[in-house]
């Protein structure tokens, strides 16, 4: 599903990525974790395309992201994506926040986008909210929200850059059940998280990034059971300490 | 009074369309279009207005009488709607640039992620919360120019503050009318100021 092959950015001198590969196939859940400044937020932005990169290529249902003929705009349609900061419309109600992509970009009928909307919203149980404005909800709503808006365009693949590292911890778990939700009904998911207890639940795979590298890739029981490098090690002890 | 406000309406709404285009222009990757559309604010905040005014009056409508090959055609009005609009639209894209860029690079991000184009973006998402953060200052500049039409005398053409001196020569009286004329424009400016400010109280 994302292939990703041999990535290496360049900030000016600074290395930020250094010749990355992996692989989300259908219907996995991959984890990407690491010490912050490690990479792993540039790296997933690099899959649809919000970040450029230097080196290698990364294909997302066999299209190539840095292929000058791809549409980039439609490849960005199939593959949701959600932020640290949530990034709602603030001008716009929760429901046209979930409308306004699927009547621009799928040319859906206002009718269509708003049934699909209040559908969405139902399953992150926030139907009652659909009239409000993002300002007007918790960071663990307008997180549920943004989670809708990238399903409302029936996404082949969904990114999550840090959903929970904004919130306030009472507001985490309720993030995390709509995820975990997400990954039981058999999303294609690669997540940016410190979450581990969410990782334990539904990863399929871990990867452990350091420095711009992909050090560890490993299906999840091993990688908790037995992370090969010290660096990981390192990281697993101090966030599963606290 | 009508003629004052016609320009300003006019000179507003023209300078706020063209000041759009060209924020737009000047923060476009596209390094020809961002060069033009500095130079462009550049030039025209660096000229005063009355000689703006007074290129247009003395050169364009020479230039357009010889096109149109009528020479009694009275384009002052014209010339002025499309002075005060050009000068406008310089300031009025510095405003709505920095409105734009106080919209956060996330904004951007999560429009293009849905898979929205960079128009579409602009044009849905960040210009509709620029102009939400920038009406005070929108306005604050319309209020300017609203002073500013008073200069239009230096191209023939009548407004009120040219009424009311015309009028107190004419009765002997023109001290008078021009406190009054003053006293209008401080009273209107006064009452638009202080919208302005309540405005801003409720947007911030």
């Amino acid at each position: 599903m994302i292939s990703i092959q041999n990535i290496s950015k360049w900030y000016g001198e600074f290395n930020v990525l250094k010749e990355c590969s992996t692989k989300v196939n259908k219907g996995e859940v991959v984890i990407v974790c690491g010490p912050s400044g490690s990479g792993k937020s540039t790296l997933i932005k690099c899959v649809n395309g919000l970040e450029t990169f230097q080196k290698g290529d990364i294909f997302v249902d066999g299209v190539s992201v840095t292929n000058k003929k791809t549409n980039l705009s439609k490849l960005r349609s199939r593959v949701g994506m959600v932020f640290q900061h949530f990034e709602l419309f603030p001008h716009l109600s929760v429901l046209q926040n979930l409308m306004v992509a699927q009547c621009r970009v799928l040319k859906r009928g206002a009718k269509e986008s708003a049934d699909k909307g209040m559908k969405l919203l139902k399953m992150v149980g926030l139907q009652a909210h659909a009239a409000k404005y993002p300002a007007q909800m918790s960071g663990g709503q307008q997180q549920r929200v943004a989670i809708a808006r990238a399903l409302a365009m029936d996404p082949i693949a969904m990114l999550f850059d840090e959903p929970t590292s904004a919130l306030d911890p009472e507001m985490i778990r309720e993030v995390l059940d709509v995820m975990v939700n997400l990954a039981k009904q058999g999303m294609t998911m690669m997540v940016v998280t410190h979450e581990m207890g969410f990782a334990r639940e539904v990863a399929d795979r871990v990867i452990f990034m350091d420095q711009g590298q992909i050090v560890e890739d490993k299906p999840k029981t091993n990688f908790f059971k037995s992370p090969e490098t010290d660096r990981a090690q390192l990281f697993l002890s101090k966030i599963l300490s606290h | 009074m009508v003629r004052t406000l016609e320009i300003t309406i006019v000179a507003g709404i023209a300078g706020m369309l063209l000041g759009t285009l060209i924020a737009v222009m000047r923060l476009s990757k596209n390094p020809i279009l961002s060069a033009l559309a500095a130079t462009y604010v550049t030039a025209f905040r660096s000229i005063p207005l009355v000689m703006v005014l007074l290129w247009f009056y003395l050169l364009v409508p020479n230039l357009i009488k010889k096109v149109i090959g009528n020479p009694n055609l009275d384009i002052r009005l014209l010339s002025a709607f499309i002075a005060f609009s050009l000068f406008e639209a310089s300031y009025y894209a510095e405003i709505i640039r920095a409105g734009i860029q106080s919209i956060s690079r996330g904004q951007v991000s999560a429009s293009l992620a849905l898979g929205m184009t960079v128009g579409e973006t602009m044009w849905l998402i960040i210009l509709p919360q620029a102009f939400r953060r920038m009406v005070p200052l929108l306005l604050t500049q319309a209020i300017i120019l609203f002073q500013d039409s008073s200069l239009v005398y230096v191209m023939g053409l009548v407004n009120f503050f040219g009424v009311a001196y015309n009028t107190g020569i004419r009765d002997g009286t023109l001290v008078e009318l021009i406190f009054f004329a003053g006293a209008v424009y401080l009273i209107i400016c006064f009452a638009a100021s202080t919208l302005v400010g309540k405005l801003q109280k409720k947007t911030t």
